[in-house]
């Protein structure tokens, strides 16, 4: 049998204990032992970016961590962004209305990424939004609603 | 993919680490885990044992010390793309890490596991070239320092023992009126450069060239500094015509063919690229003496 550790971790707010594999990966942890399957796996060797995680507040590729590094660690997912299951984030709401989700593969890895993005810039330029998601892959090939969708989300949580 | 199975450690001192390493058989560092993660999951690498560094205390540190810039082997890249000492002291480096994959791998990716990794082609790894960095290595029998000119030995290898870990590394900067500039090109924004080149440049009152590196990322096994060039360059005045005349023997370069591209496409690279950059090193100096 492969080597178990015991961790707690913080995801979306509430603390999980384990005893967790030492192989596995955070993303499998988030999917496979918490149900978060908002975190998508696409290439699961860091070069999509659909599993993409706020770790301790720092947006990471969640197939590229060990599930043992995130022992005392907070954790956010794509299932966290919305303050409750009735309301969604200002975020998610301009992907919406703007049709930046298209086929929503991506989508979880964008979103928590944005996330970083609009609470480090809260008025990006469109260039600054391609430069940001420019680690997040979108196979339907259409980031023009995404863009948009972003900037029209930093519009709205600026209160403008 | 699953990576494969191993014993985990995660010591929390250097020394620990150090002793892990001399004692087990078999095992790798995982420092941010950019590049081990993905061979791990893809089964590249089938280490029994992972000593992960993320928990060992005071590798994170970026100081000025004596004209040079120390920075800790943990230390993320985030902090170095953030760092104002770099910005300013060090600047090429600034330009250089913004060019290193995308936030989500600069937020944990770290100046060690770069180094150590030695990409052919990774901007950290062509910095530490141009700026003749050295770095600081621990191992069982204390503290050493490499040149980094000789660090790398062989494509991806660097000169440490099987028992000695990369602690951090010095990176000497140049004076504050110098001109800089790391360009590289690649296919999609964030990836590794097909080829790169990074200039410093020094000028005198009348604008003639009094030092000058030049280094080249992605043509070979490791970055190559272009002597001949840097040579040539001493004494020139920097103009279009002078630097084609210095650049284009570069072409004679050795670079390797691969599927991204064919040595002859990266021969070319290097002699475009090294003008560039060095005629942007050149406008930087000028719009320092401006400013």
């Amino acid at each position: 049998m492969s080597e178990q550790r015991a961790i707690a971790v913080t995801v979306n707010g509430k603390r999980h204990e384990a005893a967790v594999p030492v192989r596995l990966t955070l993303a499998d942890f988030l999917r496979h032992r918490l149900g978060l399957t908002g975190t998508h796996l696409g290439c699961e060797h860091g070069v999509c970016g659909a599993c993409t995680i706020l770790f301790d507040g720092y947006s990471a590729r969640s197939c590229l961590m060990l599930a043992v590094q995130a022992d005392g660690h907070d954790i956010m997912t794509v299932e966290g962004i919305a303050t409750d299951a009735k309301t969604l984030h200002p975020l998610q709401e301009a992907f919406r209305d703007n049709h930046g989700l298209q086929c929503g593969f991506c989508t979880p890895g964008i979103l928590t990424t944005l996330i970083e993005l609009l609470r480090d810039n809260p008025d990006p330029t469109e260039a600054d939004i391609r430069i940001g998601i420019s680690g997040n892959l979108c196979r339907c090939t259409g980031y023009h609603n995404i863009v948009a969708a972003a900037l029209d989300a930093a519009k709205r949580m600026r209160g403008a | 993919m699953k990576p494969p199975a191993f014993s985990y450690h995660d010591p929390r001192n250097v020394a620990d680490a150090v002793g892990l390493l001399g004692s087990l058989d078999n095992a790798k560092l995982l420092a941010g885990g950019q590049s081990l993660m993905p061979m791990l999951n893809m089964r590249y690498v089938l280490p029994d044992h992972v000593i992960d560094l993320n928990r060992v205390e005071g590798l994170d540190y970026i100081r000025d010390s004596n004209g040079a810039l120390e920075i800790g082997a943990m230390t993320r890249q985030r902090d170095i793309e953030f760092s104002d000492l770099v910005r300013r002291r060090c600047p090429l480096m600034h330009e250089a890490i913004v060019q290193v994959g995308h936030r989500q791998t600069r937020n944990r990716g770290t100046l060690g596991g770069s180094l150590c990794h030695l990409d052919p082609a990774a901007e950290l790894v062509s910095v530490a070239a141009a700026l003749d960095a050295k770095v600081a290595v621990a191992g069982k029998n204390g503290a050493r320092s490499i040149d980094f000119a000789a660090f790398p030995v062989a494509y991806m290898t660097p000169a440490l023992e099987f028992d000695e870990l990369l602690t951090g590394a010095t990176f000497p900067c140049w004076p504050e009126r110098h001109g800089h500039a790391f360009v590289e090109f690649s296919r999609r924004h964030g990836d590794f450069a097909i080829v790169s080149a990074a200039a410093l440049l020094e000028e005198d009152g009348a604008g003639k060239v009094t030092r000058a590196s030049l280094t080249l990322g992605g043509l070979g096994p490791a970055p190559v500094r272009a002597r001949d060039a840097e040579r040539a360059l001493i004494g020139a005045t920097i103009g279009d015509k002078r630097l084609r005349e210095i650049c284009e023997p570069l072409r004679k370069l050795d670079a390797v063919d691969d599927i991204h591209a064919p040595a002859s496409y990266r021969q070319q690279l290097a002699t475009v690229l090294s003008r560039r950059a060095l005629l942007k090193a050149h406008e930087r100096i000028a719009a320092r003496a401006r400013a």
